[in-house]
């Protein structure tokens, strides 16, 4: 229970833990973007023809949009053309098994605490380990394959299951919807599939791993979970880079698909390079996440513990179209030093007697600055809609910020919306209180933000839910005191 | 255990403690009373490490250490504990996990091996028998939605988990009704022992009728201006402050 404290003594973990560079050599796309650009990444996939053509009519929509300004979060232009948007680690051939991957890949997953290896057996997760712009592994394929689940990279889908990929790709997101998911749409590189069959209840958790290596490049994954009527899985997803100078685009776009009865829990622990102490370098993280719960009496719930990133941007939401149908956002951001955030989620009420539940935490502390936007819409016919949301705000002195942007747009007079909101300060009341019981202030910073985000934490698979109090209180080391 | 001598100390230019001598040994209970605004809260706030009083002149000696330069948690580590007056609250976080991390930190600093969960777990059940704690508040967040009982029991169920040297008790008999004081006194008795010490801050002689002081010191304006037994305890409660005010002022 307190292995998240004693870890913060290690002073070795002062810094960005996972800044390492994994020196394999890469076969990268030239600088830029253009349609002989996507035509290389399509090729290098050995894509069929009509994704190519997906592909060319998002960028072709892409040319003609602008990129949001709404946001609450400031950053210099980002240049397009100054980005590598395809990046595999050099293999001389495709791996058959994991044997035959580079060793030296495998230590760089090692080095994350992801082993790719069969021990995974013993915590009982599938893993998807994505890097650069590929995907290197998927463990435990084939086990799941018994129970008819699909669990692979998404360029393997687009090859060996055309037809599930064709209709569901771009259903939730669709290809114009915003600029940075028409991107993704055009030069997507990987990501992960996933498709569970009626009735079935995915045995193990499901989880892809992300890691930007190369330089200069930017990764814009696509990931997509099909869970057929009264099936059941939960997906965890989990992201670093290592430390450069330059800020490193991630554009991804994730759509989950929820019909009859069915459940997914889609959980993310984000650490992407957050940049130097002075706002140096970091991933510009801007991600488009959602749902729809296609059939009655469906849930998709969303757990996100975000600490990484020099900028976030990302709203995963829920579209509740079955009747009966269930939404949850359960969301810790942490900003520190210079990172920005602007998260929150959108809740579409379409169907009657739909549900949804919002608790944001946003952690503010040195420079940063911290806000939730969220959206909750209740159509004309959803009948006896009820959403609750709490937002709550913790600070850590006095030179950052932490918004709320809460949105309601009540169309049906059923409806009960219910928002609460609480911002608060940790107190030297509190950290004298633990100083004198032998407990030393970064230690009680650790215990008071473990506090203030538990009940987001509690919704964690077990094994990720000790991982990610680490990571909430190295994040906010020395911000105190 | 416990030497003060001549200690002064403040907030900005406001000089609250003017000289407190005070030595405390094994084995003893001492009470400082007073009336209100004398300065014993700022006296236990500075004993135990508070940052925001400053100290200006004295030294104090606590065990062969000089405490002044102790940060808060070391001094809590050398064996000091402060039961607050108003113990804070923490939300989300467990008392029983929070008092497990104490109880490791104090060990980490003592260079003793941290407890493991059974251990921890004996010890807890150990001492919730001794000081008659609940279980539901220790699964309960640290003092939220506590009664101001429930707060004061949660401080000395948390002695008695740290057994420190030397135990202050501020003014922790404030808002307690008859039974809650009965049961936070039996505590502090059985904590007692030839080898730690107490010292009981209190405006009320009440408190001393459960937890029986070896020593009574009476601070006024920031000084130690009369010491005693018990029966100055008794004193007081029936003369009131003024017979003190009027003593002092007309030295």
């Amino acid at each position: 229970m307190n292995d998240g404290i004693s870890t913060i003594e290690q002073q070795v973990l002062r810094d960005y833990k996972y800044g390492f560079v994994t020196n394999i050599e890469a076969d990268e796309a030239p600088r830029g973007l253009n349609e002989d650009i996507i035509r290389f990444i399509s090729a290098k996939k050995q894509e069929p023809e009509w994704m190519l053509e997906w592909r060319l009519k998002a960028y072709r929509h892409w040319l003609k949009m602008e990129e949001p300004k709404w946001a609450n979060i400031k950053y210099d232009p980002i240049n397009y053309q100054d980005i590598i948007y395809y990046s595999a680690p050099k293999q001389k051939k495709a791996p058959k098994s994991l044997d035959e991957i580079d060793p030296e890949l495998k230590r760089t997953f090692e080095k994350l605490g992801i082993s790719l290896e069969e021990q995974k057996r013993l915590t009982g997760v599938a893993v998807d380990a994505v890097i650069d712009s590929v995907s290197i592994a998927t463990t435990f394929k084939e086990q799941l394959a018994e129970q008819g689940i699909i669990f692979c990279s998404m360029s393997e889908a687009i090859r060996e299951h055309p037809e599930l990929v064709k209709k569901y790709l771009g259903s939730v997101v669709p290809v114009t919807d915003n600029y940075f998911s028409a991107l993704n749409s055009a030069v997507f590189s990987d990501g992960s599939f996933c498709y569970i069959p009626e009735g079935v209840r995915c045995p193990m958790e499901l989880s892809t791993y992300f890691r930007i290596n190369a330089e200069n490049t930017g990764q814009f994954e696509r990931t997509l979970i099909v869970a057929e009527k009264g099936s059941y899985v939960s997906y965890l997803e989990g992201c670093t880079a290592p430390m450069r100078d330059e800020n490193q685009l991630h554009a991804a776009v994730v759509e989950l698909v929820a019909m009859e009865n069915a459940e997914i829990k889609y959980s993310t622990v984000q650490n992407w390079y957050p940049g130097d102490k002075d706002g140096v370098g970091g991933i510009y993280n801007f991600v488009t996440k959602r749902g729809i719960c296609l059939g009655d009496h469906s849930k998709i719930s969303w757990t996100q513990v975000e600490t990484g990133s020099a900028i976030t941007w990302k709203y995963p939401s829920v579209i509740l179209k079955g009747d009966y149908s269930v939404g949850e956002f359960y969301s810790v951001a942490v900003t520190n030093n210079h990172q920005q955030a602007d998260t929150g989620t959108k809740m579409q009420h379409i169907g009657k007697h739909t549900r949804s539940r919002i608790v944001s935490k946003g952690i503010s502390a040195g420079f940063s600055n911290n806000s939730y936007r969220g959206l909750v819409n209740v159509s004309k016919n959803a009948v006896n809609a009820r959403n609750f949301s709490q937002c709550d705000s913790l600070l850590l002195g006095d030179k950052c910020g932490a918004h709320t942007f809460p949105y309601i747009e009540v169309k049906n007079n059923t409806a009960i919306v219910e928002h609460e909101a609480t911002t608060s300060k940790i107190g030297e009341d509190q950290l004298f209180y633990c100083n004198q019981r032998g407990i030393d202030t970064e230690t009680a910073v650790a215990l008071i933000i473990n506090g203030f985000a538990k009940e987001v934490m509690n919704q964690l698979p077990m094994e990720f839910a000790v991982e990610a109090q680490k990571l909430l209180a190295i994040s906010l080391e020395g911000s105190v005191g | 255990m416990l030497s003060i001598h001549n200690l002064h100390a403040g907030i900005e230019d406001k000089k609250i403690l003017k000289g407190i001598n005070l030595t405390i040994n094994r084995g003893e209970v001492h009470a400082i009373m007073g009336p209100n605004g004398s300065g014993k809260s700022t006296l236990a706030s500075v004993l135990a490490g508070r940052e925001h009083f400053e100290v200006t002149e004295g030294t104090v000696e606590f065990d062969g250490k000089n405490l002044l330069e102790l940060a808060p948690e070391e001094r809590a580590g050398e064996g000091l504990f402060l039961a607050f007056q108003y113990p804070v609250e923490i939300p989300g976080l467990t008392t029983t996990n929070f008092i497990k991390t104490a109880v490791n930190e104090v060990r980490k600093y003592r260079g003793e091996e941290p407890l493991d969960a059974v251990g921890f777990l004996k010890l807890m059940k150990e001492k919730m028998a001794l000081m008659e704690m609940p279980q539901s508040l220790l699964s309960r967040s640290l003092n939220e939605g506590f009664s101001g009982g429930e707060k004061k029991r949660n401080e000395i169920f948390q002695m008695a988990m740290l057994q420190p040297k030397l135990a202050i008790l501020d003014e922790t008999d404030s808002g307690l009704d008859i039974d809650a004081i009965r049961i936070v006194a039996n505590g502090v008795n059985k904590f007692r022992n030839e080898n730690n010490a107490v010292l009981v801050i209190t405006h009320y002689q009440r408190l001393l009728d459960y937890i029986v002081p070896d020593y009574v010191h009476v601070l006024y304006n920031g000084r130690i201006v009369k010491s005693g037994t018990r029966d100055l305890a008794l004193e007081l409660e029936e003369k009131g402050y003024d017979f003190i005010k009027n003593e002092v002022e007309a030295v």
